[in-house]
């Protein structure tokens, strides 16, 4: 035990600066004034003030996700929490590391329906990997210790420790512990020889190979270690809308994303090789669609994941191997070049040209003649301008997918988006997050019209910060997605997907203090981005007036498998 | 799983956040006060076992788990039956109770109270033996079970 007698509140901010953590994100409120009142003391944890508190959740979940590093978010009770579920839930859904910190009424009013009070724990038991309710201020620095650990161990997730007023203010002897351990949590798991063993000779033994990644190759920073591996067996390498920037997306083994809205190629290929290695990643149904459909008697499927829940939930596997990503890759590279068997040369050569075959098919082209601006060509061009370095988010629909069709992701920690829950408004808060986790770096939220206005009111956070985000506004005057989907499975009835009166863009960005441009020209997407990324120091809102009718190809449709693509 | 408030709801809630069945379930703390043992009685194909004991093992308040239905245990559940017992039904009720070893625990002039522990299905066969007008409650405790010899679950 130290010696010195602290504040509840006093010891929750020396806990994230024993963690290192140099910004939170929150929103002050009642229960958190305390805490708050410390934060002001001290220097050392800088506070980003957001204007709603779901945008503190995306802000540290973006922050999170591009500096590999834990996000952390603090709102005060009731309105503050509820409004954080959402922001919850997508860490959640794509495993991202974070502590959230919530105030709660005094412990003496709890159950009495004070005001601002929600049961914290149960709202959010179901979309965190845990959560605490600390009664005793001796327990507080313990459980922020416990939060830490077990956000970032294992397969990582949000984490929130419900704190009391009278506990942030009472005072107890702080003591940080460097390290803990539980008996009910052990997340580190070695992986069992004998499934290496048999997943080395599937391997070595394979015409038609494949090899599938997702969102657990970039969060077990496995990059490097995937890049050698698919180079060494010069095998096909495909990544879902989680894993883009874990294979680089320009080197020719790379056949795109796969998916409901994946490539030909990817798609095919899964559909019809005999051995395939899916590595941190868990055949949900917007990757391989039907599990019926995706079935296939000759495919033997090799399982790399941290979670064993994750391992045969959907789709039954032949060889599973429980482990981090980045351990039992290198072990299978350490094998490989161990073996002196090798793959049968003569047989991934055809089966590359089969893939060239289905590549030819060219599956996403569009019309580059066409005289109103497709959405397509605007992130191809952002693409160029920033020489596939920027940071990108996204919110959720068709600009999503032509984000991660069209930006050639060739590093980790670059594309961030909600994949899992799918959460519109996720990506300009997202961007901030990942703006001040890389204060260099160039940040793009590639949106749409109806996303941005999930949480629009960012525009004001940027300001106050001085962000210099470039907002990509692919404006269709619809909910793309959902009017495609109308489109092709509700007879072209457009129920309740347009959206009318919209705002002057240009004007709202202006309002806010930033830089608002329309681009309605093909000809002008390439100066009109020039210009907004020379302006290194302000935000710009680049609204792109693009073609209504445009749809995201392929497609898969709900129900079917990775083979009945609607192609263009 | 660990003594905790909570730790019973997050079980719960998985179970009902996944769309799987409790049939039956009993929690209490064990002889070290920092642990409780739960038994729960769930159905479904091997495939939805394995995911509800994967996914029960992520919660960070379980400790342990085992499926005790993969090899031998003891199954016991306890049940109290206030029966209706009047003029020659008392006898006959007695009888009953005798032969499934059940103990007369409350006795009035109209009613009795029946202690009754066994497996489920001794419990069900009990009711099923008793005229069904006679009886005026019953309390289950769902089953708890243990391994038999050697098995042992224990942190």
């Amino acid at each position: 035990m130290g010696t010195e007698e602290l504040t509840g509140a006093e010891i929750t901010i020396r806990c994230l600066q024993e963690e290192g953590i140099d910004y939170i994100f929150g929103y002050p409120g009642g229960a958190v004034l305390f805490i708050y009142d410390e934060l002001f003391k001290q220097n050392k944890v800088k506070h980003i003030l957001v204007r709603h508190e779901q945008a503190a959740l995306h802000a540290a979940d973006g922050y999170a996700r591009s500096s590999n590093k834990v996000g952390v978010a603090l709102v005060t009770s009731g309105p503050g929490v509820t409004n954080s579920v959402t922001g919850i839930a997508t860490a959640y859904m794509d495993s991202i590391p974070m502590v959230i910190i919530s105030g709660q009424v005094p412990t003496y009013a709890i159950g009495l329906d004070a005001f601002q009070e929600v049961d914290t724990v149960g709202i959010t038991r179901p979309c965190v990997k845990h959560n605490f309710l600390v009664k005793n201020i001796t327990e507080l620095a313990i459980t922020i210790k416990k939060a830490f650990y077990i956000s970032s161990t294992g397969r990582p997730g949000p984490v929130l420790v419900d704190i009391p007023k009278d506990v942030s203010q009472e005072k107890t002897k702080f003591y940080y512990p460097s390290s803990v351990s539980m008996r009910s949590y052990n997340p580190t798991s070695k992986e069992n020889p004998g499934q290496l063993k048999k997943a080395i000779q599937l391997i070595l033994g394979s015409k038609r190979p494949m090899i599938y990644t997702g969102g657990g190759v970039i969060l077990s920073n496995a990059t490097k270690q995937l890049t050698n591996l698919v180079q060494m067996l010069n095998f096909p390498c495909t990544n879902t809308l989680m894993g883009l920037g874990g294979y680089p997306a320009t080197n020719k083994q790379f056949v795109g994303m796969l998916g409901m809205h994946g490539t030909y190629e990817a798609n095919m290929a899964m559909q019809h090789c005999d051995v395939l290695i899916a590595i941190g990643a868990r055949f949900d149904d917007r990757v391989i669609g039907n599990p019926k459909h995706f079935y296939n008697k000759e495919r033997k499927i090799i399982h790399i994941d941290i979670d064993p829940s994750s391992i045969s939930k959907r789709v039954k596997v032949d060889v599973p191997i429980v482990g981090s990503v980045s351990d039992v890759l290198n072990e299978l590279i350490k094998l490989l070049k161990a073996s002196k068997e090798k793959n049968d040369r003569a047989a991934i050569k055809s089966w590359w040209a089969q893939i060239d075959q289905w590549r030819k098919r060219d599956c996403l082209k569009y019309d580059r003649r066409s005289a109103i601006i497709k959405p397509q060509m605007v992130v191809e061009k952002l693409y160029k301008i920033t020489k596939g370095n920027a940071f990108i988010t996204s919110d959720v629909g068709q600009h999503q997918m032509w984000a991660a069709q069209f930006y050639k992701f060739d590093k980790p920690r670059r594309w961030i988006n909600s994949g899992g829950l799918g959460t519109m408004g996720f990506g300009l808060p997202a961007a901030m997050g990942v703006q001040f986790a890389n204060p260099k770096g160039a940040v793009a939220c590639i949106t749409g019209e109806a996303s941005i206005q999930m949480c629009i009111q960012e525009l004001s956070t940027c300001k106050q910060y001085n962000l210099p985000l470039k907002i990509v506004n692919l404006n269709n005057r619809y909910m793309g997605m959902v009017r495609q989907w109308q489109e092709f499975f509700h007879g072209n009835r457009y129920a309740e997907s347009y959206v009318d009166a919209l705002p002057d863009f240009v004007k709202l960005a202006e309002s806010y203090g930033h830089v608002g441009m329309k681009i309605e020209q093909p000809n002008d997407i390439e100066d009109a981005l020039k210009e907004a990324f020379k302006l290194k120091n302000r935000l710009v809102f680049m609204d792109f007036i693009t073609d209504q009718t445009e749809n995201v190809f392929p497609m898969i449709p709900g129900g079917k498998g990775l083979s009945e693509m609607i192609l263009v | 799983m660990e003594n905790e408030a909570g730790a019973l709801s997050r079980v719960a809630g998985l179970f009902s956040a996944r769309g799987y069945n409790i049939e039956s379930l009993i929690v209490a703390p064990t002889e070290d006060p920092t642990l409780s043992r739960m038994t729960l009685v769930t159905v479904g194909s091997d495939d939805v076992v394995e995911q509800i004991i994967k996914q029960l093992n992520k919660l960070i308040d379980v400790v342990k788990i085992i499926d005790l239905s993969d090899g031998d245990h003891i199954e016991c559940e306890l049940m109290l039956v206030k029966v209706r017992a009047i003029g020659k039904d008392r006898k006959k009720i007695k009888g009953t109770a005798d032969i499934f070893c059940g103990r007369i625990v409350d006795v009035t002039g109209k009613s009795y109270t029946i202690e009754l522990t066994g497996t489920c299905s001794k419990l069900d066969a009990f009711l099923d033996t008793i005229e069904r007008n006679t009886i005026l409650e019953t309390v289950r405790t769902g089953a708890s079970g243990i391994g038999r010899g050697e098995r042992i679950l224990k942190v």
